[in-house]
């Protein structure tokens, strides 16, 4: 599914309509620690959080995110919107918990990124 | 030739945290090191700022000197100093304050994530004087192909 397909999913607003936003979402990683998206994920993915520092944008940035959807109805600082458009990372905002968010996400064939367990070393 | 890169981190300036790996990751992308080094080489600075920016008193600097063969990187502060390494590097280890929990931060993954995205890896530190980490990741031959 395209991004724009998670926003009517999630019956989610979208930050910016970047010139990815039809991208094709097909792998995610949901953490709200940003020290676990950076330690455990090993490839590009969309990234569902409720977290809306502005480390946020920076890890998606070293991390090449395709895009962010963030729960519980959080939204993140204009400063944030502003960086992620220049990037071109788009970026959505659902009033969802990040628990039905990945399950409507999963029903519709959106799987896990190829990530570690913090036990596998 | 060596190309080198510098940037100052200041202690709790939260703005700010994450903005050297972002930096550096565009200037070694602009200079042909290819996506998965300079995602390593990112991590690796970000986990470090973010030390220097939540636990060191005076903030510190973060140092990388690209090479033919490497991407060199050394994250230097003036204390206070890690007592007990062996402990800091424990999987989920921390003493993050609860400020730095609510940015995403202090899972206690931060000295084992930057060991990780590693060639080589060493952390020095001294109780009141310091900490040294300097981390290498190997140059692949055709980056400037990717």
């Amino acid at each position: 599914m395209t991004f724009v397909d998670v926003v009517i999913l999630l019956q989610a607003e979208s930050l910016f309509k970047g010139d990815a936003s039809d991208t094709l979402i097909d792998h995610a990683y949901a953490a709200d620690l940003l020290s676990d998206v950076l330690a455990l994920t090993e490839e590009r993915t969309t990234l569902i959080t409720g977290t809306i520092s502005p480390q946020v944008i920076r890890v998606a940035e070293i991390l090449n995110v395709i895009g962010i959807i963030f729960v519980r109805g959080k939204r993140p600082s204009q400063e944030i919107i502003d960086y992620a458009q220049r990037l071109d990372i788009p970026m959505l905002t659902t009033r969802k918990t990040m628990f039905e968010a990945c399950g409507l996400l999963y029903a519709h064939s959106v799987r896990p990124c190829k990530n570690r367990s913090a036990l596998d070393d | 030739m060596n190309t080198n890169f510098s940037y100052d981190v200041h202690a709790g300036d939260i703005e700010q945290g994450g903005s050297a790996s972002a930096a550096l990751k565009s200037e070694l992308r602009k200079i042909g090191i290819c996506e998965e080094q300079a995602r390593r080489a990112g991590i690796i600075v970000f986990e470090g700022e973010m030390n220097l920016l939540v636990y060191a008193t005076n903030g510190g600097t973060v140092n990388a000197t690209v090479t033919s063969e490497a991407i060199t990187i050394t994250i230097e502060d003036a204390g206070p100093g890690i007592a007990d390494i062996d402990l800091a590097m424990t999987p989920g280890y921390s003493t993050a304050p609860d400020w730095a929990l609510n940015l995403g931060f202090g899972a206690g993954m931060g000295l084992v994530n930057m060991q990780r995205n590693s060639n080589f890896f060493e952390i020095h530190s001294h109780t009141g004087k310091g900490t040294l980490i300097r981390c290498r990741v190997n140059r692949r031959k055709n980056d400037a192909a990717d």
